[in-house]
């Protein structure tokens, strides 16, 4: 048996070796990647001030308005409809592979593993293998977010059914409830705050990715983005950024206010 | 009549968490077990309705052995023995009332369960168990708007219109401040005398179960040490079933 000084001491010596090796681990890799840290802190503002000047939409941006915002609409709904769907497989993918709901130790493992391949591919990477079967197109925006939000949702979903469900599940249980009576009455009203605030989260999460799989597909504010961007019309960029943080913002307050009512 | 026959369990191999335990409750008789933390108390009294799957043993309601039921039959013997909970285990976003028709699922189709849809008597009794532990008022509040005690007579409501011969409580009163739990205790007592129940209640404050407890049952690492009326219960009893952890239990 320890004694407790002896133990918050060892606590103590651990928290210090480990900065210590955060910060063994920054000097080296700053070392390797050629990073000369005074320089790199100088460049900012730099960077700032030339972002400043050239992306600052002119009284001329403006006439690009209507166009950025017919396409962030787009991404938008492309946001939304994406996490919709995944939401939809995704509660009752969760419900098969739940510890507490699920089928059985099979049935859970695979679905863990899916979750986890859905979620560990990076979501260029699924677009890039994408565009090799549905081109430049929506619908692979579409499927690229759908397969990350599933990965993220069913993980995150049975995680709540777990911390969320169980306690009342067995309540009704033990009344002679069946399995779909126990789902119905019992785990899908208790977890429905936390499924939609996670929906909510999702939706703002996918309205930034869609902005980036829009430039790899070709769709959306993040293709207009990249044509602004690439001819130079960097005015009409700066706008759809702004257009873009807005939106977010937006979508951000909405999503709070939203969850202020059902938490 | 519920007889427990010589019941067994192990979680784990060659680590028994119940060793034969065996006794009976006759209708209409308040039974507490006690016993340490970790003695099997949770154990024997989710047996009761096989939420836990035991080893081996009898378990008899009215003469029929819960134990090798299938899954159909054992709904059916379920909704004949409600529960009671420590954390009341309340759907708390849904109503009061809606919590306490939840007790006749096992009544019901499971579509019928599936939507919710009850019948007028079944909302009326609902209604008048309400008015009987005295939350009559909040029928169509929220569980998360309750306190501890309230939540809890909800929680005793559901097991009523389930038309028990049996209450499991598992600490009914282990999160409630004393007013309630006084309350709580009250009111099962006076439910088991009304409708002629058998209620089992782990509890581990023992001067509880000797004011309401008609039969008191002590267990001590999985071996039952003692089943008697609880006025035989004395203080030499106590110290072997608690040994040296007495005086920590008791306070
Ligand atoms: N799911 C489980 N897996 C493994 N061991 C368990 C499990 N549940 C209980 N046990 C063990 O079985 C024994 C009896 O546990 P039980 O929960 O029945 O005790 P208890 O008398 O209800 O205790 P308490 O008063 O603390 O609630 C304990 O030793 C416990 O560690
Ligand atoms: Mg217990």
């Amino acid at each position: 048996m320890q004694s407790p000084v002896k133990y918050l001491s060892h606590k103590g010596w651990h928290q210090t070796a480990i900065i210590a090796i955060i910060g063994g681990m920054y000097v080296f890799g700053s070392w390797i990647l050629g990073f000369n840290n005074v320089d790199g802190l100088l460049a900012i503002p730099k960077a700032f001030s030339w972002l400043g000047i050239n992306f600052k939409p002119t009284a001329n941006s403006v006439t690009y308005l209507p166009r950025i915002w017919q396409k962030l609409m787009q991404t938008v709904l492309l946001a939304i409809s994406s996490t919709v769907v995944a939401a939809t497989v995704s509660i009752f993918v969760a419900l098969l592979g739940s510890k507490v709901t699920g089928i059985n130790g099979f049935v859970q493992t695979i679905v863990r593993g899916i979750a986890s391949f859905f979620r560990n591919i990076p979501l260029v990477a699924w677009s890039m293998i994408l565009l090799f079967s549905f081109k430049q197109s929506d619908f692979t925006g579409f499927l690229a977010l759908l397969l990350m939000s599933i990965g993220y949702l069913i993980r995150a979903f049975m995680e709540i059914i777990e911390d969320e469900a169980s306690e009342t599940m067995l309540a009704l249980k033990a009344t002679g409830a069946s399995y779909f009576q126990v789902i119905f009455q019992a785990v899908l009203p208790q977890i429905l705050p936390s499924i939609l605030s996670w929906i909510l989260y999702m939706i703002e999460n996918n309205v930034r990715d869609a902005t980036l799989v829009g430039i790899l597909t070709g769709t959306g504010i993040g293709f207009i983005f990249d044509i602004y961007y690439k001819s130079f019309r960097f005015d009409a960029a700066g706008m759809t950024v702004l257009a873009i943080i807005i939106v977010v913002i937006g979508l951000e307050t909405i999503s709070n206010q939203i969850r202020k009512v059902i938490l | 009549m519920l007889e427990v026959k010589n019941l067994q369990k192990s979680y784990e191999k060659d680590k028994p968490a119940l060793t034969d335990i065996s006794f009976n409750v006759q209708p209409g008789t308040f039974v507490a077990i006690i016993g340490p933390s970790g003695a099997g108390k949770t154990t024997i009294l989710r047996s009761l309705n096989q939420l836990i799957k035991d080893d081996d043993g009898q378990i008899l309601l009215d003469g029929n052995d819960i134990r090798t039921a299938n899954k159909t039959q054992l709904r059916k013997y379920r909704r004949q023995i409600g529960m009671v909970f420590q954390n009341y285990n309340l759907v708390e976003r849904l109503t009061v009332i809606e919590n306490v028709l939840h007790g006749r699922l096992g009544y019901k189709s499971t579509l019928a369960g599936v939507f919710g849809r009850y019948t007028q008597e079944e909302k009326e009794e609902a209604m008048s168990l309400l008015k009987k532990v005295g939350l009559e008022n909040f029928a169509l509040q929220r569980c998360s708007e309750l306190s501890g005690g309230q939540k809890q007579r909800v929680g005793i409501a559901r097991s009523l219109i389930q038309h028990p011969k049996v209450i499991l409580c598992d600490e009914p009163i282990a999160s409630l401040d004393p007013a309630s739990a006084q309350n709580v205790m009250e009111l099962l007592k006076s439910l088991t005398e009304e409708y002629n129940l058998i209620c089992v209640a782990n509890l581990h404050q023992i001067n509880m179960a000797k004011t309401y407890a008609d039969q008191i049952i002590g267990i001590r690492k999985g071996h039952l040490v003692f089943d008697e009326k609880a006025d035989m219960l004395s203080e030499d009893i106590l110290r072997t079933l608690y040994d040296q952890d007495i005086t920590k239990e008791l306070e």
